[in-house]
């Protein structure tokens, strides 16, 4: 049960900070379609970032000198790393639909594609090969937070939820879980978060009271660039060993439709993304899960393909979207550029 | 309006033709201003490694390797200009594929499936069939078709949830990319159409001659010696027109189009927009499965069948394609060669220099960037035409007007 929730969480939470990314843009009526991209980057950008602070900031020697604090401290600041330059990435696409009035699908697509293509470019350049890693030691060892690392004794008994949430997890995944509640806070308890919805359902009438769309639509836009980047490097760093392959396996897609399923609002996303998360854990562990802890591998047991695993989270995303679209209700006014004169 | 007064550079066709070409020169010199300055960032590339970058990226397709003296040496390449038309042959089919749904309204990012689910149907028939018993050129013609319906039934599935329960054709198209690849993967694992002959080559399925069963070669490969081409880049370009025909002059073509223009307004007239959408995702997959079915039929390609973590190349350039030809079914033929073109200088980049081939994929990346503002760019190509500004007021109001009803076009879904 306790593999099952770290699992389910450390595939929950880019899913969960990504979609949030996801209601930014939309909420303030861009569609951004190229969070896989800005993820794909982020995660390019928080590898390197890592990277190179190993070799050059003396990090391998605070490594072994067991000062954990450092390593976190690493952690964050590739975490920021990530979300600067998503956030500069995703400006590509604010510009072109904001000040060019483009079509946001295409223009999503455009970094859909450009962002494997540039990092892929960059890292065969840097490593000679398709995958950037870290320049030694893996995710685990460097930032994984350990009972031990936290004082206890190697054999401490810390209780249920001791052994769930202090042992064996990243501070990535409570800084996102933090990071989502401040940021759901903002959009729905502030003047800030109001003026930015109001964008996204009717920029004329926000426009006619003064307020700023496209400056606004700007401001969703980089938030959620932000957010998706460092979704990217958080997804990179829990689940693929801090290892950057130009790729996340659509997880920036599945983003897109756990926010669709949890129909803009952030509780719901919390719901979905969890649910989601556990569908991924599945895919990627369902032989090696014991639920009720006896020994019994419940579901290796039922003698089914791996390969039905592995396209259950898709089709499930397909027949929750068949289900819910009735009463799925987008913002009105997403995907729609802003024209002064239709005021 | 007043079509026959107009100049040729101001004809809506050549403007149209005009912004495709900005886009490239854009592409082009945006790449290598890339690997000029990543050159001369490296110690290892430096000046001279980067200029030989910047020459193969505009003229890779001329480039004959290096000579004796290790400079690189240029002429016409025969096997190079084939290798091209042979690979152009699988993304004139999912550009069209592509654009035939930009003409109904509905982005069709779904061809990389519908390209999978082609691939292993044709893959199957072609080589379970015993040719001892059915004639190869037979076979050959029952996989084509068989990767037709395959990628047709893959493609219904989007156009379905897309007019039934107004589902976003791209997320619906994305899912079944991925469930499209684990299909794939899951029906080839431990079947066996595994390559087991060639112990070197694990991971592959038989190539299609191993059963006899290759597309005839019609004299192309005399032309262009040492080259993969075959008959296939022929059946591409006869599709090519085919879809010219049947968008353009057919009762069928006007409606999709209708749809497409404004899904209610063919509602109001009589069209049946549900079907229409349906009908058009189905074209759409039909063609991409068809562009497998060429590509794994000419028997010397091979499958890579665990594919379930990657989706094709191939499917996904069918958008650029078909956004450079502005959805012009001629136009994509002429898209597609450039698409295979820049595939090729890839290759040479990876082979004759220290950079590689994913340069071509952001110079792609940055096509697709620029024609999704491509209308400013016409616009401003018209601006610039302009010599003599014309009565104020008039025009400039009607263009602004027309941006929003041209990007509204696959707005207003969920």
């Amino acid at each position: 049960m306790t593999f099952l929730i770290q699992q389910t969480l450390i595939y929950g939470v880019p899913l969960l900070i990504v979609a949030l990314a996801g209601v930014f843009a939309e909420r303030s009526g861009i569609i951004n379609l190229a969070l896989e991209g800005i993820m794909v980057f982020g995660a390019f950008i928080g590898v390197l970032f890592v990277r190179i602070m190993q070799t050059s900031a003396g990090f391998e020697a605070l490594k072994s000198a067991g000062d954990w604090m450092a390593l976190q401290g690493l952690e964050l600041l590739a975490m920021l790393a990530a979300a600067v330059c998503g956030a500069i990435f995703s400006l590509l696409l604010s510009f072109a639909s904001i000040n060019l009035r483009a079509d946001q699908t295409i223009g999503g697509t455009a970094l859909n594609l450009l962002a494997p293509a540039l990092v892929l470019f960059f890292i065969r350049i840097i490593a000679n090969q398709n995958t950037l890693q870290m320049a030694s030691g893996d995710s685990a060892s460097w930032f994984m937070i350990k009972k031990t690392t936290l004082g206890f004794d190697r054999d401490a008994d810390l209780g249920f939820f001791g052994n769930t949430f202090l042992h064996k997890v990243y501070l990535a995944t409570y800084v996102c879980i933090i990071l989502f509640i401040v940021l759901s806070v903002i959009l729905y308890k502030t003047r800030f978060g109001l003026r930015l919805r109001s964008c996204g359902e009717n920029p004329q009438a926000a426009n006619s009271l003064g307020i700023n769309v496209q400056k606004m639509r700007y401001i969703g836009t980089t938030i959620s660039g932000a957010l998706a980047g460092m979704g990217g490097f958080v997804y990179a760093l829990t689940t693929a060993n801090c290892a950057s392959t130009g790729d996340v396996a659509g997880f920036g897609f599945l983003a897109i439709a756990v926010m669709i399923f949890g129909n803009w609002k952030p509780l719901n996303i919390a719901g979905a993304s969890l649910l989601f998360g556990l569908f991924k854990c599945i895919a990627a562990a369902y032989s090696s899960i014991d639920i009720n802890g006896d020994g019994v591998y419940a579901l290796a047991n039922l003698g089914i393909s791996s390969h039905f695993y592995r396209l259950l989270p898709y089709l499930i995303t397909l027949l929750v979207l068949a289900f819910t679209s009735k009463s799925s209700r987008a913002p009105k006014a997403e995907g729609i550029p802003y024209d002064k004169s239709m005021r | 309006m007043k079509q026959e007064k107009t100049p040729l550079l101001r004809r809506e066709g050549s403007v149209k033709l005009l912004s495709s070409l900005l886009s490239i020169v854009i592409g082009l010199v945006v790449g290598g201003l890339i690997v000029l300055f990543v050159g001369l960032g490296n110690s290892e590339i430096g000046a001279d490694g980067a200029g030989e970058g910047l020459r193969l990226i505009f003229a890779g397709i001329l480039s004959t390797g290096r000579d004796a003296s290790g400079a690189l040496s240029w002429g016409f390449n025969p096997t190079n200009v084939g290798n091209m038309l042979f690979r152009a042959m699988p993304v004139i089919m999912t550009g069209l594929s592509v654009a035939v749904a930009f003409k109904t309204g509905l982005f069709n990012i779904g061809a990389p499936g519908q390209y999978l689910m082609g691939t292993m149907v044709s893959l199957v028939i072609a080589l379970s069939i015993d040719t001892a018993a059915v004639p190869a050129g037979l076979v050959w013609v029952l996989a084509l078709l068989g990767g037709i319906a395959a990628g047709a039934l893959w493609g219904c599935i989007p156009g379905l949830v897309k007019a039934f329960l107004n589902i976003n054709e791209v997320l619906a198209c994305i899912m079944t990319n991925w469930i499209a690849a684990n299909v794939v993967t899951w029906i080839f694992d431990g079947s066996a159409f595994r390559n087991m002959v060639e112990n070197t080559k694990s991971g592959y399925i038989y190539k299609t001659s191993f059963n006899g069963v290759a597309t005839p070669k019609l004299g192309l490969d005399k032309l262009f010696p040492g080259s993969q081409v075959n008959g296939g880049i022929l059946i591409a370009i006869l599709f090519a027109v085919a879809m010219y025909i049947l968008m353009n002059k057919t009762t069928l073509g006007f409606e999709l189009k209708a749809c497409g223009a404004n899904r209610h307004a063919a509602r109001y007239a009589g069209i049946s927009d549900k079907r229409n959408i349906v009908l058009s995702m189905a074209i759409a997959g039909a063609l991409a499965g068809a562009g497998a079915a060429l590509y794994y039929l000419s028997g010397n390609t091979e499958f890579f069948w665990t594919t379930y973590q990657s989706l094709p190349a191939e499917g996904f350039n069918g958008i650029p394609v078909a956004l450079l030809a502005l959805n012009n079914p001629i136009g994509v033929i002429f898209a597609g060669l450039f698409m295979a073109m820049l595939n090729i200088i890839g290759l040479q980049l990876t082979n004759l220099t220290a950079y590689n081939e994913f340069i071509t994929d952001v110079i792609i990346a940055i096509i697709v960037y620029l024609s999704a503002f491509s209308l400013v760019i016409r616009m401003f190509l018209m601006g610039r035409k302009r010599k003599v500004p014309p009565k104020l007021g008039a025009d400039d109001a009607a263009a602004p007007a027309k941006i929003p009803a041209e990007n509204e076009k696959g707005g207003d879904d969920a």
